[in-house]
């Protein structure tokens, strides 16, 4: 096997070689950390605030899937439904005060988890004044600059440049904050992510590169779209450190998180993650998903389905039902409220069609 | 309390469907995600799952039927303690979607702002600039004024600009500021982008627009759109810039002015200065600007010398059109490297007793339509002279202005003088049969004006 040059000059005391001159070891550094303590060990409240969370999303999705069936909503609209712990895991480890998220349109769901109102969130898929992007996003295009929450991208690849450049930001200020850019196994084959991962390592920007494999680009399943089907490896041509993380359980999810942003933000350049989750639903509304079985679909959600995990997990816990029943009919309600608000409240003004093409008057 | 299933819409367009199939039957329990019927839509055979735990009540629509319209109640679930056996479905409520506005008037586009005079104060010392120097000026007093302002591009450091426009730049500014990219348009541009969404102020070199075609959809679909798209919440305040349009026996690739196509989109700002003043004077305003800026050069014109007011804060305005010469029998609308030959054409007709008025759009898009309105009512007569092709050009949208506000001011059909419809040749002699040159004008000035 070769030896890995070592950086030290000739003139160095001839050292035994240890992993760290191995070339290939800081590719796998970060996986080998998270293998040796896998789960995040949360108290009985922050898994509790996990499971409503997931919660949430789920209730959300499922209602707005039904208000787009009664026509409330329109165009497109990606349902999160089955990748809900990749949002939760990984933004419960932020630090919302610095860090930056972008994503693309599968959006819903990191809106919700930063504890945005589920009120205002509704309402932009129903098109309403009242909605957080006043009603001229939509589903796919939803930003909240307040959480540092940067959207809500249309085209597939795009938010992992911006993403970048969010990175570059926070080097730029020097204001500690880390990037994290979602995007998905579609996206993964686009060809600026790997322009970006290109920079990304060379100046060494804060950012988490997180793939949500959820095994289809479209109807497209990853091993008939993507000649590298272990995307945590796709980084390696850049020396980015790659990770694969159990994206259907949330506290793996958690800790693999801590593991990443703990080496990008002492300075050591992009973090590369691979999150094996599944999507329930079509990829949008229209899609008759004829491309997997009823039979694939089901046993996810039997043997896998996130909040079932963590539910069971809180049992063991010794929550009891009568808890999680309180917590069910929480959402239940606040989802509810978010529904009745987005059908009820009223559609922009018209003379909205004119405001925020440009910021400036010229 | 008893849940309605509705009807759903499957696609955007779905209006009606047929229910193929029931997957449940009455007082079967479903959870979520179960699959209670099979609807087909002119597309596809679509599943409808339950989204709610419940006994199933009724099933009101019975499979097979035909034409249902989306938000009819197919079936009713029985909550959580109630009898599946008596719930029934509530009285029939209008289900439609909120009326989409058809009747709502139509709202009036705001007004633009009345434009500050651009005129350099009097007595004002002017020395002597190319354009490359002032536009290197200009981007050196902003970074100086504000931290926020960097700028990156392919070779912009080390190499001091391919074509000089940086000079100097990292000797005074160091490595942070002023940053080599490797040649990754489509990377850097959304970098670019995405550090203007992060707060910074983004000064973005494209080696030419040309190659800002890898980059497009970052500076359309990101930057032009996202404050709209947000509801004014994210602005992109970035500015691309790098030299536009023919240069010299480049062939077709390296030889294409882009100012159309930016122009076309709401959301940007398009500016393409021809003189050293106004390069530098709009560019610092680009950057100062909260709106994403496509700012359009030209190498041929960045070596040549002009004037420069020698002002601490040389700013001008953006979407202001600027009188280069006052005439009283046609006027010649043109912007970037046009400007020069209409000058000259000018001097020529000049000769010829035609007194012609020369406009320089300066800003393409906000387009200062009072400018050539108002020279149109005085001149009565238009050429246009664009460096570009013809079809779906700057000088439609003038000449589109003229017909629907001029008209009646109009003693002439607006002409207009572009590059031929076809590729740039490589070939000297088609090269030159290609390109707008001043002869073409001055020929199409005679016509408009009947001589």
């Amino acid at each position: 096997m070769p030896k890995a040059k070592s950086d030290a000059g000739s003139g160095a005391e001839p050292a035994a070689v240890v992993p760290a001159q191995d070339e290939d070891f800081a590719l796998r550094s970060l996986q080998e950390a998270l293998e040796a303590d896998k789960r995040y060990k949360p108290s009985k409240e922050e898994l509790l605030h996990f499971y409503e969370q997931m919660l949430l999303i789920r209730r959300f999705e499922e209602r707005a899937g039904q208000l787009y069936g009664l026509g409330l909503i329109g165009g497109f609209c990606h349902l999160y439904i089955g990748q809900e712990a990749v949002a939760v895991g990984l933004q419960s480890a932020l630090d919302g005060e610095r860090d930056s998220v972008i994503t693309g349109y599968r959006d819903h769901g990191h809106m919700l988890a930063y504890g945005i109102d589920p009120k205002v969130i509704m309402a932009e898929l129903t098109g309403r004044a009242a909605g957080i992007s006043r009603g001229k996003g939509g589903s796919m295009h939803m930003f909240s600059v307040e959480h540092k929450f940067y959207g809500g991208h249309g085209i597939v690849g795009a938010q992992v440049s911006l993403g970048a450049g969010l990175a570059f930001a926070h080097k730029y200020r020097e204001d500690g904050g880390v990037a994290m850019a979602y995007f998905g196994d579609g996206a993964a084959n686009q060809g600026q992510v790997y322009e970006s991962f290109n920079m990304a390592a060379l100046w060494k920007l804060p950012i988490i590169f997180v793939i949500e494999n959820n095994g289809y680009a479209m109807g497209t399943a990853v091993k008939r779209g993507s000649a590298e089907t272990h995307f945590y490896r796709r980084g390696t041509a850049f020396r980015i450190p790659g990770m694969q993380v159990d994206g259907m359980d949330v506290l793996e999810v958690r800790k693999a998180a801590e593991v990443a942003l703990e080496y990008v933000r002492a300075g050591n350049g992009p973090v590369l993650m691979e999150l094996n989750t599944y999507r329930y639903r079509g990829h949008s509304m229209s899609d008759p998903a004829k491309y997997r079985s009823r039979e694939e679909v089901q046993d996810v959600r039997e043997k896998r389905d996130p909040i079932d995990h963590a539910k069971n997990e809180l049992i063991a816990m010794g929550v009891d039902e009568a808890a999680l029943k309180d917590i069910d009919k929480r959402v239940r309600a606040a989802v509810a409220e978010s529904a009745d608000f987005a059908e009820n409240s009223p559609e922009p003004e018209a003379a909205e069609l004119y405001t925020d093409v440009l910021v400036e008057r010229y | 309390m008893a849940i309605e299933l509705k009807m759903p819409a499957l696609s955007p367009t779905m209006e009606e469907g047929k229910l193929a199939r029931w997957l449940v039957k009455e007082g079967d329990e479903v959870t979520s995600g179960d699959i209670i019927a099979e609807i087909e839509t002119d597309k596809a055979t679509m599943e409808f799952e339950a989204v709610d735990e419940g006994t199933v009540g009724k099933l009101l629509v019975a499979e097979g039927t035909d034409g249902v319209k989306v938000g009819t109640v197919i079936a009713v679930l029985a909550g959580e303690g109630e009898d599946a056996s008596t719930v029934s479905a509530a009285a029939p409520k209008a289900e439609a979607a909120p009326a989409a506005g058809a009747a709502a008037a139509r709202p009036e586009a705001p007004a633009p702002v009345a434009k500050k005079d651009t005129e350099v104060p009097y007595g004002t010392n002017m020395k002597t600039s190319t354009v490359r120097e002032a536009l290197r000026d200009a981007m050196a007093e902003e970074m100086r004024r504000d931290d926020r302002v960097f700028v990156m591009g392919e070779e912009v450091a080390e190499y001091q600009g391919a074509y000089k426009v940086t000079q100097g730049l990292l000797e005074e500014f160091g490595p942070r500021r002023v940053i080599d990219t490797p040649i990754t348009e489509y990377g850097f541009a959304g970098i670019g982008t995405g550090a203007a969404m992060g707060g910074l102020r983004p000064v973005i070199e494209f080696m030419t627009f040309n190659f800002a075609m890898q980059a497009i959809d970052h500076i359309i679909n990101s930057a032009a759109k996202t404050n709209y798209m947000s509801g004014g919440q994210m602005r992109c305040p970035v500015v691309f810039r790098g030299p536009n349009g023919a240069a010299a026996r480049v062939g077709a690739q390296h030889s294409q002015n882009y100012g159309p196509w930016y122009a076309n989109v709401p959301g940007l700002v398009v500016i393409a200065p021809y003189d050293a003043s106004d390069a530098k004077g709009l560019l610092k305003a680009a950057i100062r600007s909260e709106d994403p800026v496509v700012f359009l050069e030209n190498e041929l014109v960045y070596g040549r010398t002009f004037e420069l007011p020698e002002l601490d804060d040389h700013v001008l305005p953006i979407g202001k059109a600027r009188i280069m010469r006052e005439g009283k029998d046609v006027t010649i609308v043109s912007y970037s490297i046009g400007v020069g030959l209409a000058l000259e054409a000018a001097e020529q007709l000049a000769g010829e007793g035609i007194d012609a008025e020369v406009i320089d759009l300066r800003t393409l898009r906000p387009l200062d339509k009072e400018t050539v309105l108002a020279s149109l009512a005085k001149t009565n007569r238009m050429v246009v002279a664009e460096e570009g092709f013809p079809v779906c050009s700057i000088a439609s949208e003038i000449i589109a202005i003229c017909m629907e506000d001029g008209f009646d001011d109009l003693d002439a059909p607006v002409v207009r003088v572009c590059n031929e419809d076809v590729p740039l040749p490589y070939a000297a002699n088609l090269e030159k049969l290609a390109l707008i040159d001043t002869p073409r004008i001055v020929e199409a000035v005679r016509k408009v004006c009947y001589r």
